[in-house]
């Protein structure tokens, strides 16, 4: 039964169609493949009986005709959705064995559509990392290798458990989180699919708060199409989100095999950075030539302000964060470490429960919204995030898409930037703009390196127009002709 | 308030105050202003919480329409400019009444502008106390410290619960003018009916900012704008009825003038009033207040009115105290101050007009500000509670008015209305309190009265202001019930004044 997990989302749910397997089938294969793969620490909390459960319904449904549009399909969730009766608690030890009494409106969505819940999937400690190193369970383990090297990778992050999880076939496709680049850069170094869609796309409720005016659920999956049929059903405006938005969800799905031809892509100069390695250079120019051959025409053009883009995420997500990150004080649920009086007991349970890269980030955030140094940091952000959205709107009067690399580099070895926050910020060079300006992002597998290792091609859409940047990704994928697969170790 | 009683005689010369308040009024609504939970008095500890209010892991706030549309009905109250565009900022703090660790408020750029409201004195001077703005926010939870001997519990049940913040400017001289206006302002509001203005509730409540200077200063602050003519402030917090607004002030105008007379200097901190006391007492000093490190809560989009929408709300405003006020005096001929008491609680209008209606308006009036009022008072209840009814008291007024009781009686047939003795014509009727204006019965008495006393008879005939004592003997004779006209017509006939 293990060639089950081999399957796309999209032949898995015409294999169930066709009655060719049941969705309990296709459950217990991939819970197999879970319970074979723990050397990945890709869950850190595996759901079997609900699994089953939800795959028996879904049955039940098929066999009586009202199937969903993902029904019986196995999905992980990463841990930062909230799921009702399920632990949920962000890789954080702060939030201890919190089991939520409410469903996240973006999980609610799936299983309204029929979708099965596998488990909860690792990922960096409330989102706040490149690698997975930070979450509270210990760090994902990339299922990709270099070629005849044994040494241990990041999947990056932090949608870090979500991306190995696809990639090494222990689901059908995963919800994942982005912030900065959390759902593209994992999804580049582990040659799967992740896209951002269009900040208000996907509802926030119940999804736990890194950076509210930055945060985006997306899915990350194995094609194109697999994530164009995940983010139709997490999509859609729920009121119970402010930031929602109140727009009709296309079938990104029809988007995926549509003709490009015509269509004007923008190359950003300013993405050539400086110590690009050689081999992403080439992926990309390899990726405007496949882009030229399928009818598009190729533009140059300017995002003057991207040089600044990083320092400008580094205040506002951490600002936002600092607050965010305020309601974990050991008062109501989660982790109390008590001490002599109240200040103490919040000193306390702060210290124990937050790991170093969050403390981090909130002393940054606290310090930038301080009396004194507002304007200087987060009310001159705020300035660079608005200019930033403004070249990409003049970009955007000229190109219906932009390309860029995902990643500055292919995956790289566990613990190489631990000891340099700034070296591992890095990683969100070509990702958090798009975070920035609230656009719809999507990394497409698109080659290998020297040492056989994924990278990934960025698509940048203007806002609400996913469905180009599927048709885009959808013959980049095609012309990639990507078939690489990590070689099974564990 | 004259110039004279503005001043306070210190050491070393006079001073005087400058106040401004910040009024936090709960706004009157089903439900709280970003959760869907209930707000109500009374219910059980954190009955009334939901996942937002108890700041669940992922929960978001959406914005409660009913509140902003009380914020903006007062605002149009307040004459105040209505902001089309405002938004909502984080106030950051850790307190475990406060879930979130940071407040919703508007910081920058509020839902309601500069207005103003016109204060009433006792001294019948009215003063203009300007507006600065009105913004909505989080009211937080209780933290109840008396339940156990080492910890605190606390109750969520107002956590989040809308609260509009009124900044007046530093407009109030005395603490009886900053009394006078919070009086005023909760009038406003409970005619606008978007605060119960319950005080003892703490559903109105006042941070007091207080400071003194010398006689000059304020003119010159008041023509250039520049608060470094006026002396630091302190501000005491929470200051729940008139009585310790009044107090609060006058300790904390002495305190400071004792300091400043001594040489020292004022901090600029948060005080707390000791209503048992009679004190205030530093809570917090400039140096340890927090840092609020406000910014734009992300979880929100800004606050965009629709014009139309607003001016609805201006169409659907009710009559307020002013021009009631104004109405009353041009309408029923009253004085400014009978108006003014009948303004003061839109009930006490409303019951006022329902008795005026065809009868003596100044007599209604007297009888709702004097006798019925001081009998609620006395009783505990409010108006609309009252026992007698507005037709009642229009009946009463009707007897005086036809000459079938006397004021006098007309008290007596009151006091048994209030008693439940039934409406005030069956009362004169069942207790036989008619006043008696039968001439042939009156001369009858009259003319024994003058029979029996000659010496009494003449003596009024030489001093003729004497009479009283006459009229006095008939009413003693007739119970009261005479008619005091026609006995004095008849015995000036009779005795040849």
């Amino acid at each position: 039964m293990s060639d089950l997990t081999k399957l796309t989302l999209k032949s898995a749910l015409e294999g169930l169609d066709s009655k060719a397997f049941s969705a309990v089938e296709l459950t217990r294969a991939h819970l197999g493949a879970i319970e074979a793969a723990k050397p990945l620490n890709a869950f850190v909390l595996e759901t079997p009986e609900k699994a089953l459960e939800m795959a028996q319904a879904s049955d039940a449904r098929r066999a009586k005709g009202q199937a969903g549009a993902l029904d019986g399909a196995p999905l992980g969730i990463k841990d930062l959705f909230c799921t009702e009766g399920v632990r949920s608690t962000a890789c954080s030890k702060i939030l201890g064995n919190f089991t939520p009494t409410y469903e996240s409106s973006v999980t609610a969505n799936l299983w309204r559509d029929g979708a099965v819940m596998l488990g909860k999937l690792n990922m960096d400690e409330f989102a706040m990392g490149s690698s997975n190193e930070t979450s509270a369970f210990g760090p994902v383990i990339n299922p990709w290798r270099g070629a005849g090297e044994t040494t241990a990778l990041t999947p990056g992050g932090s949608s870090g458990g979500s991306a190995a999880a696809v990639a090494a076939e222990l689901c059908l496709g995963a919800t994942a989180t982005d912030t900065g680049g959390s759902i593209r850069q994992p999804a580049a170094l582990t040659g799967t699919v992740g896209i951002k869609p269009t900040y208000g796309r996907c509802s926030r409720w119940g999804v736990v708060a890194f950076a509210s005016s930055l945060d985006q659920a997306g899915p990350i999956a194995r094609t194109v199409e697999d994530a164009a049929l995940l983010l139709t059903s997490m999509a859609g405006h729920d009121p119970r989100d402010s930031t929602s938005l109140d727009v009709a969800v296309p079938d990104f799905a029809s988007f995926v095999g549509k003709s490009v031809k015509g269509m004007r892509v923008g190359i950003p100069k300013e993405y050539r950075a400086d110590g690009m390695p050689a081999e992403i250079e080439t992926l990309w120019e390899q990726g405007i030539a496949w882009l030229k051959e399928a009818g598009c025409e190729i533009v140059e053009v300017s995002l003057p302000h991207t040089k600044y883009a990083l320092p400008a995420y580094y205040i506002v997500a951490p600002a936002e964060a600092s607050s965010n990150l305020a309601r974990y004080d050991g008062m109501r649920f989660g982790l109390r470490v008590d001490g002599a009086n109240l200040t103490e007991t919040y000193e306390k349970t702060r210290a124990a429960g937050f790991g170093e890269e969050v403390k981090r980030r909130i002393l940054i955030g606290t310090y930038v919204l301080s009396a004194g140094y507002y304007d200087a940091y987060y009310l001159k952000a705020q300035k660079v995030r608005q200019r930033i959205a403004d070249d990409f709107d003049q970009a955007f009067e000229r190109v219906d898409a932009l390309l860029t690399p995902t990643a500055p580099s292919a995956a790289f070895p566990l613990g190489e930037n631990a000891d340099d926050p700034v070296a591992m910020y890095l990683n969100d060079i070509f990702t958090v703009t798009v975070n920035l300006a609230g656009l719809p992002g999507m990394s497409v597998p698109a080659g290998v390196d020297a040492k056989g290792l994924p990278l990934g091609l960025q698509l940048i859409g203007r806002a609400l127009d996913e469905g180009s940047l599927f048709s885009l990704g959808g013959v980049i994928e095609k012309a990639a002709g990507f078939s690489a697969k990590p070689q099974r170790w564990w | 308030m004259t110039e004279n009683t503005k001043l306070i005689q210190g050491r070393t010369g006079p001073w005087e105050l400058v106040l401004g308040l910040e009024v936090h009024a709960q706004v009157a609504s089903n439900a709280k202003l970003f959760s869907g939970a209930a707000v109500g008095f009374g219910a059980g500890p954190n009955a009334q919480v939901s996942l937002v209010d108890a700041a669940m892991p992922g929960m978001l706030p959406v914005i409660n329409r009913r509140c902003v549309e009380q914020a903006v009905r007062t605002g149009l109250g307040l004459k105040a400019k209505i902001n089309l565009t405002s938004t909502f900022d984080r106030k950051n703090y850790f307190y475990p009444d406060l879930p979130q660790g940071y407040q919703i408020s508007q910081f920058k750029e509020p839902v309601v502008g500069e207005g103003e409201v016109l204060v009433e004195l006792d001294d019948g001077e009215t003063i203009t106390v300007r507006i600065e703005r009105l913004h909505l926010e989080q009211d937080a939870g209780k933290s109840l410290h008396d339940q156990d001997p080492d910890s605190t519990y606390v109750d969520l049940n107002r956590a989040g619960t809308a609260l509009m913040e009124i900044v007046s400017r530093p407009d109030m001289r005395s603490s009886a003018q900053a009394a006078a206006y919070v009086k005023k302002l909760r009038t406003i509001l409970v005619y606008l009916g978007t605060c119960d203005g319950d005080m003892e509730k703490g559903n109105l409540r006042a941070d007091v900012n207080v400071s003194v200077c010398r006689p000059g200063a304020y003119e010159k602050f008041r023509a250039t704008g520049d608060f470094s003519h006026l002396g630091t402030r302190c501000e005491i917090k929470n200051v729940n009825s008139y009585r310790y607004i009044q107090q609060a002030i006058e300790y904390e105008a002495r305190r400071q003038i004792e300091i400043l007379e001594d040489g020292g200097k004022i901090d600029q901190e948060t005080r707390l009033f000791d209503p048992g006391k009679g004190e205030t007492r530093s809570m917090r000093s400039k140096e340890e207040a927090h840092d609020y490190r406000y910014f734009p809560d992300p979880d929100l989009l800004p606050l965009v009115l629709d014009e139309a929408w607003v001016e609805a709300i201006r169409q659907s405003l009710p009559e307020l105290p002013d021009p009631k006020k104004a109405r009353l005096q041009a309408q029923y001929g009253l004085s400014a101050y009978d108006a003014g008491v009948l303004v003061g609680e839109q009930a006490r209008a409303d019951f006022f007009e329902a008795a005026a209606k065809g009868r003596d308006a100044k007599l209604v009036a007297n009888w709702v500000t004097n006798d019925l009022a001081a009998r609620l008072t006395a009783a505990g209840l409010d108006i609309e509670d009252s026992p007698i009814s507005a037709g009642a008291i229009a009946e009463l007024v009707a007897l005086i008015e036809e000459g079938v009781i006397s004021s006098k009686i007309a008290k007596d047939v009151f006091e048994r209305m209030w008693a439940g003795d039934g409406a005030p014509r069956a009362i004169v009727e069942a207790q036989g309190l008619m006043q008696v204006s039968d001439t042939g019965e009156l001369e009858a008495i009259i003319d024994g009265l003058i029979a029996a006393n000659p010496a009494q008879a003449e003596s009024v005939r030489e001093k003729p202001q004497a009479i009283g004592w006459f009229v006095g003997q008939v009413m003693k004779a007739t119970g009261g019930k005479a008619n005091p006209g026609t006995v004095n017509q008849l015995l000036k006939a009779k005795l040849g004044l």
